[in-house]
Formats: structure tokens, sequence, C-alpha cells
């Protein structure tokens, strides 16, 4: 007997946004995978301790990737006031910091969703750092396969077209004064040194965005660190407190020197 | 017109001379791998039933395959697999999933007939349709393919020759085969004696590298993976792309097809029919949950799930399906 996902198409139709049941797969317990844990949080955050936490963030990923090369995350903190940072690592893929994102004034640090490149099995980690410094983490395990070797495009020109090109879509029904929900949609192939071109048969040098700042007026919204983990043509999804009716600024810059800088009007509904 | 007809020799790019590609190190060489691409290698068939030929029509013979995953039980034979059969030579299309599965069908072929196999199809990069090609390497064969098969099959072409390895055993898996003719985008013909076949490289659709065939002598139409009767389609090229390849198949008036997936031979016009509603409803399915802020994510749980009784395989591909086609579409 065949089971439609009734809740799931009722709101696909109402367009309202969806609260999941959190359907990741624990972390993986296997010793190796604890060690690896063990040395990237020394790496990234040296002596200080790395609390588990079951409440201040959570961590939303498939338990198998459909498409290695785009993964969707959603990392979600349910008390949001007291955020300062929110880092992602995969564990397991050639250079397991993903990202991490810093949070101004003019943020809601409620969630974030990206979408990343996971090469392998693999534990995905996500931590929150608290405004009085402490570092709470939480994981998850993911099966996937060769997302970070995966094609961007048949050729390298061809993914480089429209390269920097950002669209910035609001989510409807949001009310003045109440935190409005954005996603942020940014043209780049991010090749991270593994895809090779498919016409040389070369490995396409390291390009990607590692660096986005958004802003409300003068009001941070939040800045991003990335690696080469993020997919191809980043799409994060975040929420912000409006301020005014100043347009939301999006600064974006990869390993290369590109550099771009895009303003979107808030839509007067909102306002 | 769609398609310029001429003899083959004077519209397949010969390629076979083309020089090796350039060294990479080793570290490199470790980090290699590509996409899936649509095949999970990793799941257990439900059934082995013997595989049979069938003449579908005058020198036309076709193994239709059951709607499993490549395993070693099927040895990759998952895909329709045939030959035709002219004056003068035979040509194979397409060639099995496996080295094993094409040697399978190399006997068929030599139980019927002693021409020559002079010319081997390779569809499309999927290995389902290209791993067949090894077993036919002794016939000294021209291996014919889309003008990007080549491009697709170097950038993924190890990668699926390592899983299938894993699932079938290396011997068993075979090795890549590149196009020694590449039909270019005007299309191509060529003459198995007093029987001509039409080739057409298709625009992105299924993959970047479709090809189909057409007998001009029965009207049969061979769309290969173009046209996927009962088990679910996958995605992994265009979707806009798809649906307007589509309708340049319907345009050729062909009325029955050999599909890359179902029955050996199908009438068109239903077949079509079921295809294309399965493509424009995961297209609008997709579009309306872009344009209502739902996330790829839960669109991938959400849409088309209208058509889930309707295919074989379902759960196994269409979220796939609606993550492609979300990427695709997002920035419409
Ligand atoms: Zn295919």
């Amino acid at each position: 007997m065949k089971i439609l996902p009734l809740a799931i198409c009722l709101a696909v139709l109402a367009g309202v946004p969806l609260t999941r049941a959190s359907a990741s797969e624990p972390v993986n317990m296997e010793p190796e995978r604890q060690e690896r844990w063990n040395q990237i949080a020394q790496y990234l955050f040296g002596d200080r301790k790395v609390e588990p936490t079951e409440t201040l963030i959570k961590l939303d990923a498939p338990k198998r990737a459909q498409d290695a090369a785009l993964v969707p995350i959603t990392l979600t903190m349910p008390e949001k006031n007291g955020i300062k940072s929110v880092y992602l690592v995969i564990d397991d893929n050639p250079a397991p910091f993903a990202a991490k994102f810093t949070f101004g004034p003019a943020a809601d640090a409620g969630s974030v969703q990206l979408r990343v490149r996971i090469d392998t099995y693999t534990n995905v980690h996500a931590v929150a750092e608290t405004k009085d410094g402490r570092l709470f983490e939480t994981a998850a395990f993911v099966k996937a396969s060769g997302g970070c070797s995966a094609p961007v495009a048949a050729s390298d020109e061809k993914a480089m077209a429209g390269m920097g090109e950002m669209r910035m879509k609001f989510a409807e029904g949001a009310a003045a004064g109440k935190p409005v929900e954005a996603t942020l949609m940014i043209r780049h192939p991010n090749f991270n040194g593994m895809q090779k071109n498919p016409i040389t048969q070369y490995f396409t040098p390291p390009r990607y965005i590692d660096k986005m700042s958004v802003s409300s007026g003068n009001a941070k919204v939040f800045d991003l660190e990335a690696d080469i983990s993020l997919s191809t043509n980043p799409v994060i999804t975040f929420s912000f407190v409006q301020n005014g009716r100043e347009p939301l600024k999006v600064v974006a810059s990869d390993t290369k020197d590109g550099h771009w800088e895009q303003g979107f009007d808030i839509p007067a509904a909102m306002n | 017109m769609l398609y310029a007809h001429m003899h083959i020799s004077s519209f397949l790019k010969d390629v076979s001379g083309q020089p090796g590609i350039g060294a990479v190190s080793a570290l490199q060489m470790s980090r290699r791998a590509a996409l899936i691409g649509g095949f999970c290698l990793c799941c257990l068939p439900s059934s082995t039933a013997a595989a049979t030929m069938t003449e579908v029509g005058p020198g036309i013979f076709i193994r239709a395959a059951p709607h499993e995953e490549a395993a070693a039980a099927n040895h990759g034979g998952i895909a329709n697999i045939g030959f035709v059969v002219g004056r003068d030579s035979v040509l194979v299309t397409d060639s099995g999933g496996s080295l094993t599965d094409g040697e399978w069908l190399r006997a068929e072929i030599r139980k019927r007939t002693d021409k020559p196999i002079r010319h081997v199809l390779i569809t499309h990069v999927h290995p389902d349709h290209s791993f067949g090609a090894a077993a036919f390497a002794a016939d000294r064969p021209a291996f014919v393919g889309h003008h990007a098969l080549r491009s697709a099959l170097e950038a993924r072409g190890e990668f699926y020759q390592k899983r299938l390895a894993e699932v079938l055993g290396a011997e068993s898996a075979g090795s890549v085969v590149y196009p020694t003719q590449e039909v270019m985008k005007d299309g191509a013909e060529i003459d198995l004696g007093g029987r001509v076949v039409r080739l057409s490289a298709h625009a992105t659709a299924h993959t970047d590298c479709d090809l189909s065939m057409l007998d001009v002598e029965t009207g049969l139409l061979f769309p290969a993976d173009l046209l996927f009767v009962n088990r679910v389609p996958s995605l992994d090229g265009s979707l806009p792309g798809w649906l307007a390849e589509l309708d340049k198949l319907k345009a050729l008036g062909a009325s029955r097809a050999v599909p890359g997936h179902g029955p050996p031979i199908v009438d068109m016009a239903p077949a079509m029919a079921d295809l294309t509603r399965y493509l424009s409803t995961l297209s609008d399915g997709t579009r309306k949950a872009i344009a209502s802020g739902v996330s790829i994510e839960d669109a991938a749980r959400s849409v088309a799930q209208s058509e889930r009784d309707r295919w074989v395989l379902f759960d196994d591909y269409n979220e796939r399906n609606v993550i492609q086609a979300y990427k695709e579409l997002e920035w419409e």
C-alpha cells in the first residue's frame, strides 16, 4: 500500500512553509569517525570545549543524498537571540570546513539553509557559537558519493556564463516588524579543483565563492565564509529584520578576485 | 526540415585518431569520480527472468530487460538492447549494460546471422547502454555516438566502470568504449545494404548526448532513453529540453518504437503520452514549488507524487529528478 504524503502536498499547494520532522540519520559513532571529528574540532576551535547539544542547534540533512553535488542542509537555532555564529563541517570532504555564518544585528538567526557537495559517506557537523563564547555541536550521517568531483557543465566556459548574477526571493506573507525570509541565489560554478574539464581532460583550477556579506541598510545580516563545499550556483536562505525601507545589499567575492555587489529592494507589501 | 540525410562517411566525423589525454597526478586520480547520473548500482534485483530476443520487425531483434538496478544476477542487463540485420551487415543498438551482457547479445546475433557486425551504436553515456560495447571490439565495428558522447564518457566513464565492477566484478563489467564515429547536429545515415537507418543527435534532453535511430524500411523508431515505458524516467540532462525533443520525435511520424526501457516494442502515441505527462507533471510541479517558495528538499518529497503508482522504481528516481528540475528551472 503506497501512502501519498498528503500533508506535504497540501503545504505545497498552499505555499505554506513546512515544519519537518527531522529525517536526518544519527551521527556515526565509529571510533575513526569520532577521531576525525576530534581532529577537525581541534583545528577549528583549538582547545575550546565543544559540547554536544540537542536544543541549541539542529541539523537537517538527507540520510541519502539524491544528488551528491547538491545536498540541501538546514540549520535551526531555536534560541536564536543567543547565537553569534554557526559552522557547517563535512567531516570527510577533502576540505571539511564548509561554511561559517556570523550573524549581525539585522539577522534573525533562527535558521539558515544552504546546498553543499558531499563526496562520500560522512558525518556532517553543525556548531553554534553563543554570544557568551560557548560552542555547541550536533551532527548527522549522510550517505553520498562523488559530489565533490561531479562535473559542473559541458565546458568551463558554459559554467562561467553569467558568473556573479544574483537573485533574491522574498517569502510571501511577511508582516511589518516581523523577520522576513529571503533566498539569495548567485550564479557561480564554484569549481573546487576536483572537477575535470570534459573537453581538455585537465582538472579545472579551484575558483569558488569564499566570502559573502548581506546587510539591511547599514545593519549587518550576516557574513559568510565558505570553502570548497558549496554547490554550483550557491543558494542561501536566511531571515532578516527590516531596517526601514533600506534595500538588502549583497557583497560577494571569490578566490580569484571576482567581486560582485547588488542591492535588492524589499517588496513594498512588506513595509 | 529537421534532418539532412547524407551518407554516413561524409557526415560522421572520424575521431578514432584523436591523440591521448594529458596525464594527471596520482592524488588527482585518487579523487577522480563522477556523478552517478541517476544510476543506483547498489540495489538488488527482484527477479532474474531469463532473457529472450523478440523479433519486433523483419531482421530486428530486441531483448527487453527487467525494471531492476544493475546487479550480479542480471549482469547489468537492465536496458533494452538488440540488433538490425541488413543485406550486408549487422548494426547493434544498444550493446548492453556490461561486457557479459554484450557477450550474451553477440552470441544471440551469431545464432541468427554470420554477417559482419559493422556498427555498434552507443545511444548515450549511461552504463546500462554503453558497457556492452567492449564485447564487440574483435569485430572492429564503427562505434557510433552523439558528438557530445566522448566528453560525457571522459567525465564519467571511469566512475561508472568502478561502480559497475563493484557490483558485477571487474571481468564482467568491462571497460569504457569511446565512439570512433560521431553523429553531428544535422544527423547521419548508415546503409546496411539495402537497408538504411537515420540517426539524430539530439539537443540536451535525457542526457547531453542522446542519439536516436529510425529504420527507414519499417518506419520503426529507436528513441533509446528518450522514451521510457513503465520504468520511471531518469532526468540527467534538461527537462524543457527533453519535452522539446519529444515533440521532434513525434514529428517524425513513426507509429511504433523500441523504448530504452519497457516492452521490446510499443505504440508511439500512448507511450509518448505517458512520458510527456510525467515530465510535464514534474515540470509544472517544480515550477509551482519554486514560485511559491517551497525549498528544494521539500519539493523533492512532494512534486509529481500523483505519478507514483504509474511507474516502477518511482521512489528510487523521482526525488532526484525533482532536484535536477529544480536547479535548472529556478534560474528561469
Ligand atoms: Zn539513460
